[in-house]
């Protein structure tokens, strides 16, 4: 193999788990520190910066960081990153006085933002302090997008929505709320320099079954219903409801039915429960509040009398692997299922829908009816017309929002100063080392022995009766700093200087995970064989030196390192040295920041 | 030195041996030598060998004396018996432990001031009596403990870390311990766990007296340019005579090797030992000839290292004393006061 370059700022980047796997790349083990330090508004402020959305995502986000966390490999959880971002925001006092002040003056560049989501509201939040003059559309009344409208206050208080979007607006954006853009071609032609266009997947996905018309009454479009809900238009439902769908929207729609009068409420889901697209915990939640998830079960009629919903048909169906592997649910031949219900709740997808973007003004759509938008300029073939969240590539969830939206501001920002868009900006990364003393560093080293604690929720019959009583209460000052202990730290490097080292195994014997060996060198799939454990996980680097003395190589398996600084400590002459990594995603406006301070 | 515990998270593919038990499981506390100090190299082979011969460890009583080696009992084994005794009495104390009771496995660790100053004797009693240990000396030509003085096994002509010449001539703990009738003798490097673990598992499966010399550098005081046990010299002098494969009951024997280089000896309680030799006129069971092979080698400036001399069918000191095969301390009183009518049969039959 050849030597590992560790200047490629990928390299270390990829071995903190969590940073990599989040879309948004927040420094994560950076934050948990300070959490642990008890630095609760700095640590907002980290997350601030990068994901825009702190105390929404320490409650909503789909914590992609957290099956990626190193911890979840040689423990039996995963550090509970989510809601230490969430302790942040609940412990951060008042952070105002540390937002971006209004900007002096404006730069004289106007930008239209169609929808007050996630994403329209990241754009409008790295662009504002640079000047620009932002104007936000949204058809509701308030900003927020699906994250007021769909998300049920017993998982995000109106509160937390209202400060976080306000810290945007108070940035000096134009708002034009309960304004609902009909046309494209018309915001165009109010002479914007750019578009962005964060109008989420506002339509969802109907079920057109026998009785659908004559039972509508009671039948609702589970992301409709939430948001009627949401804005108090809807205060109850029947006693017994069925939801259709696996997804998050589908746990949101039983366990606000279970708040609303639903005392009989079931989900019933086509495929299998492990098969569901809702996250293991928000199954969990709904099966928490005696919600029996019914599964293989495929919506065949809905029962009606006297234009009264009674209930559904199911079609007992099997998972079977066809020949060419394919898995494929078949109809079991068993008596099809009958559930009585007063509602039923569809909630099995959403939909793009773009009636307000004509097709004639050089944007083009491809077959499916999806904008082309590139994936990492985030522009439609229209030069100054960008998409991003939902709107751009289909449904995902708010943290994507978040990147999609830093990645279209710093294209606009890159459009206006007549900068080629293409060439996008590296990240910032700086490595320092973290000894303080012989064997003393800067981060806290000792490997916390305790399994993942569970976040308090609030006593189950206080929870269902008000729909705004939140449900998890979040960690205590104690829980959140046993919880921030069990970080590995992976952002702290075990960095090797080949040329001091004199191969005297006391890394390797001193390894408690055994990921340091001593061999020749050799083609890596072979190589990965031979180390001290072979190292199987291929998605995870292995860090290789240059020829040593005996002319063997140090091979390094990233896969399962503590970063307990164990190597370091042993090592007689600093070979390895622990050099924390501080990874800077680019933003719009950074890069020039950044040009002028190396100067 | 280092101030946590070890983490106890172990790789999650860590393997577990005929007892269930891990790796980690025959580690002792943490290091506190120096950094980089061989001996805990030498600990972490003790550990290997220990686990991937499935002993359990409260079969074994670790012995040590005073020095820095004599501490490394604390950093593995932390399920086993220990004792550490005054400065170079560990031979005695091991002689009469394995005395009391013969069921244990011994392990002595000692160092070159250890064994070859003011437990020279002690070490030279217990080579010769053949008591059934190991007796592993962590050799790094210092004392480490007192900042860096010519122990007695520093070669003539060693510079000491502020330039001194040594003047000495140098005991050799290998060719003593051949005259003395070591019945298993090597040489080995902390640096070479390929070579060691095998000759750590060999020594532990022998009958009798089972030397080893490991030359173990001291990175604080012996690692220098003109040192004779420093890391770079050691790897450039070592001339390896051989590698081990200990093989025991589970492991089938497969001989790979070209003709001629490989031997088979199979040890008194039935382990084999499969020697890949890599000086092919060596004979390991001719003890006149690696006497002279040693000095030879010594005089060129060599290091031989690997295993020296075994003799497999060799008996101890049990054996050579006829004592009962029940263990001295599991005696009952009347089987060690007969009363006096058997006093009585045995002046007879003294008269």
């Amino acid at each position: 193999m050849q030597p590992t370059d560790i200047r490629d700022p990928d390299y270390f980047h990829k071995v903190v788990d969590c940073q990599w796997a989040c879309p948004a790349h927040t420094p994560v083990p950076e934050y948990i520190r300070l959490i642990s330090a008890r630095r609760y508004a700095d640590a907002y402020m980290i997350n601030w910066k990068s994901n825009v959305f702190p105390g929404v995502l320490g409650r909503t986000c789909d914590r992609p960081c957290e099956p990626a966390c190193r911890r979840g490999r040689v423990d039996e959880e995963p550090v509970a990153i989510c809601r230490l971002k969430r302790v942040a925001a609940d412990y951060k006092g008042d952070v105002s006085s540390r937002m971006p002040p209004k900007p002096a003056a404006r730069n004289g560049r106007r930008i239209a933002l169609v929808g007050a989501g996630p994403a329209s509201l990241t754009v409008a939040r790295d662009l504002a302090p640079l000047g620009y003059e932002l104007t936000l559309f949204d058809g509701d009344r308030r900003g927020g997008g699906m994250i007021r409208s769909q998300i049920p206050k017993f998982r995000l208080p109106e509160e937390v929505i209202d400060e976080e979007v306000g810290y945007i607006l108070d940035l000096g954006i134009e708002t034009r709320f309960g304004t609902r853009v009909d046309s494209l071609k018309g915001l165009l032609a109010e002479g914007f320099d750019a578009v962005f266009v964060g109008s989420g997947a506002p339509r969802g996905r109907d079920l057109d079954l026998p009785g659908r018309q004559e039972a509508s009454e009671n039948i609702h479009i589970g992301i409709d219903w939430l948001a009627s809900v949401s804005f108090g238009h809807v205060e109850k439902i029947g006693r017994r409801v069925i939801v259709l769908g696996g997804g998050n929207t589908a746990m949101d729609c039983c366990r606000s039915s279970r708040r609303l009068g639903g005392e009989d409420v079931k989900v019933v889901v086509r495929s299998g429960f492990d098969e569901m697209k809702a996250s293991p915990w928000e199954k969990q939640d709904a099966l928490n509040e005696d919600i029996p998830i019914l599964n293989y079960l495929v919506p065949k009629e809905f029962l009606h009398e006297d234009g009264r919903l009674v209930g559904m048909m199911f079609e007992k169906v099997a998972a079977r692997i066809d020949a060419d592997g394919r898995r494929h649910l078949e109809a079991t031949g068993e008596p099809d299922v009958r559930i009585d219900a007063d509602d039923v709740l569809i909630a099995v997808g959403q939909q793009n829908s773009f009636p307000w973007i004509e097709r004639d003004i050089g944007l083009e759509f491809d077959r499916s009816g999806m904008p082309i938008v590139s994936e990492v300029t985030h522009r439609s073939t229209r030069e100054n017309v960008f998409f991003g969240g939902d709107a751009a590539f289909g449904p995902k969830n708010i943290i994507w929002a978040v990147a999609h939206g830093h990645q279209a501001a710093i294209s606009i920002h890159k459009l206006c100063e007549g900068e080629d868009v293409e060439a996008r900006p590296p990240p910032m990364v700086t490595l320092t080392s973290q000894k303080m003393g012989i064997h003393e560093w800067s981060y806290d080293n000792d490997v916390s022995n305790d399994l993942r604690f569970r976040v308090p929720h609030q006593d189950k019959a206080i929870a269902l009766r008000d729909i705004r009583s939140e449900v998890e209460l979040g960690y205590d000052d104690a829980l959140a700093f046993k919880e921030a202990q069990r970080c590995l730290n992976c952002d702290i490097q075990t960095v090797f200087t080949d040329k001091l080292c004199i191969e005297c195994d006391a890394c390797v014997d001193i390894c408690p995970v055994d990921c340091i060996s001593f061999v020749d060198n050799g083609p890596e799939a072979e190589l990965r064989q031979r180390l001290t454990a072979p190292a199987h996980n291929l998605t995870q680097a292995l860090y290789v030196s240059n020829a040593l003395k005996t002319g063997r190589v140090m091979a390094k398996d990233e896969d399962v390192c503590l970063h307990c600084g164990l190597c370091a400590e042993r090592c007689p002459t600093g070979a390895w040295d622990m050099q924390g990594t501080l990874i800077d995603m680019a933003q719009a406006g950074t890069e020039k920041v950044l040009a002028c301070s190396r100067h | 030195m280092s101030f946590l515990p070890k983490p106890r998270m172990h790789h999650p593919d860590l393997h577990t041996n005929a007892l269930g038990l891990t790796r980690r499981d025959y580690e002792g506390a943490i290091s506190t030598l120096c950094a980089g100090c061989g001996h805990d190299s030498i600990s972490a082979a003790i550990v290997r060998a220990c686990f991937e011969l499935d002993i359990e460890p409260h079969r074994v009583a670790k012995l040590s004396g005073i020095g820095c080696t004599s501490k490394t009992p604390t950093y593995f084994l932390g399920a086993s018996h220990g004792f550490n005794s005054v400065h170079g009495r560990m031979p005695s104390v091991l002689t009469g432990a394995n005395l009391a009771n013969h069921d244990l496995i011994y392990l002595g660790v000692s160092g070159d001031g250890d064994s070859a100053s003011i437990g020279f004797g002690q070490f030279a009693h217990s080579i010769r009596r053949g008591v059934n240990m190991t007796y592993i000396v962590e050799n790094n030509g210092v004392y480490g403990l007192t900042k860096g003085q010519f122990s007695a096994t520093s070669d003539k002509g060693a510079k000491s870390k502020r330039g001194v010449v040594n003047s000495d001539e140098a005991i050799d703990m290998v060719s003593i311990a051949l005259q003395l009738g070591a019945t298993f003798v090597a040489r080995s490097f902390s640096g070479d766990k390929v070579q060691l673990v095998p000759l750590i598992q060999a020594a532990l499966r022998h009958k009798g007296a089972a030397f080893i010399d490991c030359i173990s550098p001291c990175v604080a005081f012996n690692n220098h340019d003109g040192s004779t046990k420093s890391y770079d010299y050691v790897r450039e002098h070592n001339s390896a005579m051989n590698y081990l494969d200990v093989i025991t009951g589970r492991d089938e024997i497969v001989v790979d090797y070209a003709p001629g280089t490989t031997e088979i000896v199979t040890q008194h309680d039935g382990s084999t030992l499969q020697l890949r030799k890599l000086s092919q006129d060596y004979d390991v069971h001719d003890r006149v000839a690696a006497i002279a092979f040693l000095a030879e080698r010594h005089a060129a400036g060599d290091i031989p290292t690997g295993l020296i001399y075994v003799d497999p069918e060799a008996d101890d000191l049990h054996g050579y004393l006829h004592t009962s095969p029940t263990p001295l301390n599991a005696l009952t009183d009347s089987e060690l006061c007969p009363g006096s009518a058997a006093l009585e049969k045995l002046n007879a039959s003294l008269r």
